[in-house]
């Protein structure tokens, strides 16, 4: 391969592949969210689009 | 009224779930063409511009706005898209995504069932000593399904029909059944991917053979790759760019939204989104790039790439190449490209059902089971004509209006609706409620100004071919009935004659001046020669068909070159096209009797 072919390759697909394992960690690290524990926090959105 | 909601088990099953939605035969087939024709390298800088500006974009308004309609039991487009405004219109600009799933499960049920078909035909030696030729020979037989491949009568009828019974019943186990497929097939399609991109990589000059000396797979990377960077001030590139983010994600469906419905108010959109986006690429980016360019190149030659590079390559190019390989190896590289292009067809297709599924069971309380056989009914009915007529256009009708007219004008109208009528700032914070990353702000703007104008760009740059379509300016052969046949454009601009070089009464073969492309190694350009072409035309006898032309004679596109009875594929591509309205109207008719029953119930929104 040329240079300029095996630098424009190696970057596009390496970038790509850092930020999909990044952003798949991430998925995988995150903790789920906690179910809320308040009336509060249960009714907050009701509303519709005749608000 | 509505049945028991489901809900996806795992985070990791949504994701993988939507990933495999978004990840189809383009990614491997339609990305690296569009490379090769848009300048190489230098494809990728537009291409990744327009992933960030709207393919991620569109990605957290379809996964927000989804969500935010699930809120209110909503699990479709048409009343998802009901919350969001006043108006009746929006729940009729909603079928959009019922109808387009419909409509492209029918016929993408039956490029998927060419995969299986082709796994089997891997497996039981079929392509054993074929020539390249032959498998090519063996594809048109295979779609013309008055012929037999294998002697089981309407073979292509009958895989399609076991590929569509196959996706009813997993649909019919609901988002479980679904997620457990996309757990199981979305790393068995990057395991084959990556196994046959190994091989794409390492083939070398080893595929080179006295027919075609100089192959070499090193020669394709190189010019998927070679960055021509004139190629960025051409609108054009930026187009195509824009074009395949769009397809690639499997935007403007209505799947996101669906799939998105299922989720808790408070669960995360934005890191999803973007992980879901991510690998997409990674499948198209990394392992679409060095498969079908680098193999065929090794094998074939990258000039034989460059004049032939398209879809077709899938099913009339690859089995050859993988005969090269040799015995067990040539079977497993067989069922590799085959069963990873099935993976990537059925959690595409599977998607495809939840809309249907997803607005009866809110609206008229289908259980599961009736949704999803209604739903393989619905696909059956519009799908066989594509089947049977799929020489005569009919497919390629499906694939045009409701495979990619219809996705532009819904993701069109439905940023229009989050950014302008929703409003930005509404549609922000439901974007980052919950939110595991933080976005920056910077994409707000982005939803709202830019978003929209390159939608709109895509939208108005197509606008002249539907009407070429509707006019069928494709072809001098305009009539649904006619006694004469006139000859059809020699190559693209209509203007080359071609010169009758061989009659018989049903037969006419043409020679006519045409230009090829060629790579120069030297000038790293691709080059245009000219050379002789040849084109021929069959006719049917039974028919009363026959030339009315001699030898030597010069034929200009348009002039009558046959007479008899002939039904011209117009008519084929019309009723195709009625197909579709009358299902885009039998879908709205459902959606005003859910209105109805809903005024009815107190339910209605104004």
């Amino acid at each position: 391969m040329n240079s300029a072919a095996l630098i424009t390759m190696v970057l596009a697909q390496g970038i790509v592949i850092c930020l999909t394992l990044y952003f798949f960690y991430k998925v995988l690290t995150t903790p789920p969210v906690q179910e809320p524990d308040s009336f509060s926090d249960n009714d907050e959105e009701s509303i519709r689009k005749n608000d | 009224m509505a049945a028991k909601v489901e809900a996806w088990g795992s985070r990791v099953g949504l994701i993988l779930a939507m990933a495999g939605n978004a990840v189809g035969l383009g990614n491997f087939l339609r990305f690296p063409v569009q490379a090769v024709q848009n300048g190489g390298g230098a494809f990728i800088i537009p291409y990744l511009v327009c992933f960030l500006l709207m393919g991620i974009p569109l990605l957290l308004i379809e996964w927000s706005t989804g969500r935010f309609g699930g809120k209110f039991g909503n699990h479709s487009t048409p009343y998802i898209l009901d919350t969001m405004a006043k108006g009746r219109v929006w729940k009729y600009i909603g079928v959009f995504g019922i109808f387009t799933n419909i409509a492209v499960a029918a016929y993408y049920c039956y490029i998927e069932s060419w995969t299986m078909s082709y796994v089997y035909h891997s497996i039981v030696g079929t392509f054993d000593g074929m020539s390249q030729a032959d498998v090519a020979g063996f594809f048109n037989s295979y779609v013309d399904i008055s012929q037999s491949t294998t002697g089981i009568p309407y073979e292509a009828v009958l895989f399609y029909i076991i590929c569509l019974l196959l996706n009813t019943w997993i649909l019919s186990k609901g988002l479980g059944g679904i997620e457990k497929v996309a757990k199981i097939g979305m790393p068995l399609l990057i395991l084959f991917g990556v196994i046959l991109a190994v091989r794409g990589v390492t083939l070398g000059t080893s595929g080179a053979s006295d027919i075609f000396p100089n192959a070499n797979a090193w020669d394709g990377l190189n010019f998927l790759w070679t960055p021509q960077f004139d190629s960025l001030a051409n609108p054009k590139v930026w187009l195509a760019a824009a074009g395949q983010i769009f397809f690639t994600l499997s935007v403007g469906m209505g799947t996101i939204h669906c799939y998105a419905a299922y989720l808790k108010e408070k669960d995360d959109v934005a890191l999803n989104a973007v992980s879901a986006g991510f690998m997409n690429e990674f499948v198209e980016v990394v392992l679409g790039s060095l498969i079908v360019i680098p193999i065929a190149a090794g094998y074939l030659g990258l000039d034989w790439v460059i004049q032939n590079a398209g879809f077709g390559m899938a099913f009339q190019t690859m089995p050859y190449l993988f005969q090269q390989w040799g015995g067990v190896l040539a079977i497993l590289a067989g069922v590799f490209w085959f069963g990873l292009l099935f993976f990537a067809g059925i959690t595409s297709s599977l998607a495809m059902g939840t809309p249907w599924m997803g607005f009866m069971s809110d609206e008229f309380g289908w259980s599961k089971n009736k949704g999803a056989w209604s739903f393989g009914a619905l696909a059956l009915l519009m799908g066989l004509p594509t089947v049977i007529f799929y020489n005569q256009g009919v497919f390629d009708q499906y694939d045009y209006w409701a495979g990619t007219v219809s996705l532009v004008v819904f993701a069109f109208l439905e940023t229009v609706l989050f950014s302008y009528i929703f409003g930005i700032n509404r549609g922000w914070e439901e974007i980052n409620k919950g939110a595991d990353i933080k976005l920056p702000k910077f994409f707000k703007y982005v939803i709202l100004i830019i978003t929209p104008l390159l939608l709109g760009a895509v939208l108005v740059s197509s606008i002249p071919d539907w009407v070429n379509q509707i006019k069928n300016n494709d072809t001098n052969n305009k009539e649904w009935f006619a006694d004469n046949y006139f000859a059809e454009n020699f190559e693209g601009s209509g203007a080359v004659s071609g010169k009758v070089i061989d009659v018989k009464s049903d037969y006419i073969k043409f020679e006519f001046e045409s230009e090829r492309k060629k790579f120069d190694k030297v000038s790293n350009q691709v080059l245009v020669e000219k050379f002789n072409d040849t084109k021929e035309y069959k006719f049917d006898s039974s028919l009363n068909q026959e030339a009315i032309v001699k030898v030597g004679d010069v034929i200009k596109p348009g002039d009558a070159i046959a007479k008899g009875n002939f039904t011209n594929n117009t008519l084929y591509k019309f009723i195709g096209r009625m197909l579709l309205l009358s299902l885009f109207v039998f879908i709205s008719i459902i959606v005003y009797v859910a209105y109805k029953k809903r005024v009815k119930e107190g339910r209605a929104t104004l």
